[in-house]
């Protein structure tokens, strides 16, 4: 024990490149991280907690309306998370056991809009099969509800988190032992036997898992429900949203967070528990693949129809987004009398346009440098937060162990309740626009510290003692080992870090004033405003948002370091 | 009882398995031997109905299985990793085939009781599979799939992840196994004291086709390939040319080897000098000695050219010997 403490020292010490007692060095990473923590994060939970327990706030209309959103909440999460098993098992199944062409690009547009901010998402189905819909409009068909209603959200939520089906229950199926299937069917078993008796047996584990994650994903789900679903649905986070801007009652958004905090946190850790206990007990991983192509009937049949129903569920909202943004529609017709159809860049020019009268005080162009110059001061200030923590916690002591939680926690309360906190604890400088940079890092931090962490950890200790036996200098061993690999995480979470703060929506709809607004921002603006004109900029606004989003993922995707952990 | 005929198999324009004939009787063992890609494996899935050939038929009791699936052909299959089913316990296991049948409850803790006795491991059955050590968990295996009487016990290298002592003693139980339930088996393998030990009949498989097969003293006795000879350790091989009557010219000396086969002068022949010790023969193989090793009785003595020999007594290294042994055609 003492003799690895020891080593601890040394390294700390060697890292930081000075000599210092062991748990001063510690304290000094954590310096920053930790106080940042305090004030953004622990002192507004703490309000919120003190609203909470406040009398004022635990009326029986309080706890009426805080029941009734956490029953809707529950409802919609469960209804959402069974449907994407619906499609995400036979997704799972295709993508396990097939081999076709196409696979691998199909498969990663099933990832795409996991990583979509929501606002994105959220346009592209309004883009599609909104009253102003590339749908309605082409097929002629008389104009259809969708936007507004429970079967938007849902379809949402299956298009978001299909994915996680996808890879944990796919990942699990294609490494089970085929001989496992060829032993039971040597025993007597027949196909529907093989399946209910040994493979979905062995895969509950898996499915339990990533149905929770789904599940906690839909659960907390806010741009989704408030865009898609109108004023009509009621989920915790949309209640609490309500309570903060529309009807403000603090008291009541503060009793809406914790229950919605107590909830996720129940889950994650049942997540985790489940999560732990699969990965005891594995069953014997195949060598040979499980691969095959299509051979029977039956099996092309299959196939055929979900390559088909895969590709059009993903590519047509994803792809008539970026279509409708550069097409005038009928829809336009209230503007100036007359209907005109056919290309225009209109959209994105009036981007650059104060207009009197309309949704902003500014050229809506403001709102994309707002965003850029927002996410970058997140990456500057994640990255000096992220770092000393993440070196920290690559050699873990027991300080560590505590601390790790408290890093992660953020992770676990929803947006709308961190822009909560924050307008509660430091509601008078709200006027700043500073603040947005810090509540998106509060979002980023844990992501930017888990890649920067597993960077730094793997960088093997022998690595680095081969390297100076075979006469390397600490200064060359520095330059030739750790720089090479940290360069490229540090890279991956920068690039993360970005991509977070573009697509925040929850926290800065609270937090953001309406002359500083953010793209997100401006998108819900523009689509909650009458007119074709608006509608067209908030396609060609959320087209650029997606645009950015996805070049970012290319970057991530570039420097993620192999097996550098998922989700 | 099993017969299988001229099984063909192709896949992806590669030919895996060559007219593949040969039949088991009721209560035998035959063993297929190969290297690894011989084919072996393959043609184990093609009889248990899990692939299917790209010709030939097999038959049992007279009745084509073409049309039968593997869950109804009621043959059992032992796969080297056991493939224990993880979810389930010891009971569970070897309850499955019979669970399948509809078997009623008693009669299965009656038969899977039986089945562990008959493996030794009765009292395990509470257990969990992951928990057990590798030859328990192959003896679990073999448990479940003697547990339903099945027509046919197939083998797939089911002895391969087991160290060299463990091997020993489940070879020998799974012997006695055989005999005792008389069940018809195809043991796959690729180490030929596993076949010879095991087999009544074995079949030699290079590169998809059988090249030789008979029982383990036949093929013993006469390999008739040099494949065959080199892969079965059986001596020193040598590649010839017939120079007069019975006399072969190769780079190690002239042979004088009497065969049936018809030969002309010219032609290329492959010759096996076994490696034991004969006084009385003519032929002679020598070499300087390089290496030794003890082997309990004799010494394994190598020599520079590659040959080697079993000898009683310890030559020196560095020493040149030469041994009379008998040379024999392989045509």
């Amino acid at each position: 024990m003492d003799h690895s403490l020891n080593c601890e020292d040394t390294e700390t010490r060697r890292l930081l490149g000075f000599s210092v007692p062991s748990w001063l060095s510690r304290l000094f990473l954590w310096l920053l991280p930790l106080s940042f923590l305090a004030i953004f994060f622990f002192l507004p939970l703490s309000k919120i907690l003190a609203l909470t327990f406040n009398l004022k706030a635990l009326t029986i209309e309080n706890l009426r309306i805080t029941y009734d959103a956490l029953r809707f909440t529950f409802y919609q999460a469960i209804l959402s998370t069974l449907l994407t098993l619906l499609l995400g098992l036979p997704s799972a199944y295709l993508f396990a056991r097939f081999d076709f062409r196409g696979k691998s690009m199909l498969r990663a547009l099933t990832a795409v809009p996991f990583m979509l901010p929501t606002v994105v998402v959220a346009a592209s189905f309004n883009s599609l099969l909104g009253q102003r819909g590339l749908l309605s409009t082409f097929l002629h068909l008389s104009p259809f509800q969708f936007i507004g209603t429970f079967t938007a959200i849902l379809l949402a939520h299956i298009f978001y988190n299909t994915t996680i089906i996808i890879r944990i229950v796919g990942n699990a199926l294609s490494s089970l032992d085929p001989k496992l299937e060829q032993t039971a069917r040597s025993l007597g078993a027949d196909s529907f036997h093989v399946w209910w008796n040994v493979i979905l047996p062995i895969l509950r584990p898996s499915i339990f898992a990533a149905s929770l994650l789904v599940f906690l994903f839909d659960f907390t789900s806010f741009g989704v429900i408030l865009l898609l679903g109108g004023s009509q649905f009621f989920t915790l986070e949309v209640e609490i949203y309500l309570r903060v801007l529309k009807l403000p009652d603090y008291s009541l958004a503060a009793l809406l967070s914790v229950t919605q905090l107590v909830c996720t946190i129940l889950v994650s850790a049942l997540y985790t528990q489940v999560v732990t206990r699969t990965s005891t007990q594995t069953a014997p991983r195949s060598e040979t693949s499980n691969l095959r192509k299509p051979k029977t009937l039956r099996e092309r049949i299959f196939v055929a129809s979900f390559i088909f129903i895969l590709s059009s569920f993903f590519l047509l909202p994803l792809a008539s987004l970026p279509v409708h943004s550069l097409f005038r529609l009928e829809a336009d017709r209230g503007q100036r009398g007359e209907v005109q159809y056919g290309f225009t860049t209109d959209y994105y020019t009036e981007l650059f346009i104060n207009r009197r009268g309309s949704v902003f005080y500014v050229p809506p162009i403001k709102a994309i440098l707002n965003s850029l110059m927002y996410a970058s001061a997140t990456v500057l200030i994640s990255l000096l937060l992220g770092f000393p923590a993440a070196f920290a916690l690559a050699k873990p002591t027991r300080l560590e162990k505590v601390l790790d939680p408290l890093i992660m926690l953020p992770l676990g309360s929803s947006a709308v309740m961190l822009g909560l906190g924050l307008i509660i604890s430091y509601g008078r400088w709200l006027t700043l626009p500073l603040l947005v940079p810090f509540a998106h890092t509060l979002v980023a931090l844990p992501f930017v510290v888990r890649t920067l962490q597993s960077a730094i950890a793997s960088i093997p200790q022998r690595l680095r003692q081969a390297a100076s036996s075979l006469g390397a200098s600490p200064l060359e061993v520095w330059k030739n080992i750790d720089f090479p690999i940290l360069r490229r995480a540090t890279l991956a979470a920068a690039t993360f870090a970005f991509t977070v703060s573009l697509g925040e929506f929850g926290a800065t709809l609270l937090i953001a004033r309406p002359e500083y607004p953010t793209i997100p921002v401006a998108i819900e603006r523009f689509l909650s405003q009458p007119g074709g004109l608006n509608y067209g900029q908030a396609m060609a606004m959320a087209a650029i948002l997606m645009l950015l989003t996805t070049a970012s993922i290319l970057l991530i995707e570039k420097f993620r370091l192999p097996n550098a952990g998922e989700f | 009882m099993l017969e299988v005929q001229h099984i063909f198999k192709t896949y992806e324009g590669e030919l895996l398995l060559n007219d593949i004939s040969f039949s088991i009787a009721e209560g035998e063992t035959i063993c297929l031997l190969g290297a690894s890609g011989s084919g072996k494996s393959t043609l184990l899935r093609i009889i248990a109905g899990l692939e299917d050939p790209s010709s030939g038929r097999i038959l049992f009791n007279d009745i084509d299985l073409a049309s039968t699936p593997p869950h109804l052909r009621d043959f059992g299959l032992v796969f080297q990793d056991y493939a224990l089913f993880p979810h389930l316990d010891v009971n569970a296991n070897v309850a499955f085939g019979l669970k399948m049948r509809r078997v009623g409850q008693d009669e299965i803790s009656q038969r899977v009781a039986a089945s562990l006795e008959l493996v030794n491991l009765t009292g395990f059955g509470k257990r969990k599979v992951i928990n057990l050590s590798g030859g328990e968990q192959q003896r679990v295996a073999l448990a479940r799939a003697i547990a339903t009487r099945p027509r046919l016990l197939m083998f797939d290298e089911p002895l391969g992840a087991l160290d060299r002592a463990l091997r020993e003693d489940l070879l020998n139980e799974l012997r006695r196994i055989l005999h005792q339930t008389e069940v018809p088996a195809i043991y796959v393998t690729h180490d030929q004291e596993e076949a010879f030990k095991i087999a009544d009949h074995v079949l030699i498989l290079h590169d998809g086709s059988i090249i030789r097969a008979g029982t383990p003293a036949d093929v013993w006795a006469n390999p008739q390939s040099a494949y065959a000879a080199e892969f079965l350790g059986l001596g020193n091989v040598m590649d010839g040319e017939v120079a007069a009557k019975y006399g072969v010219q190769t780079a190690h000396g002239n042979f004088t080897v009497k065969c049936s086969h018809k030969h002309s002068n010219g032609d290329k022949v492959h010759l096996l000098a076994r490696p034991f010790e004969m006084r009385n023969e003519t032929n002679v193989i020598s070499g300087v000695v390089t290496d030794m090793i003890f082997q309990q009785d004799r010494y394994k003595v190598v020599f520079d050219n590659g040959f080697f020999v079993y000898l009683n007594h310890a030559p020196k290294i560095g020493k040149k010997i030469s041994v009379h042994v008998k040379v024999e055609c392989l045509a």
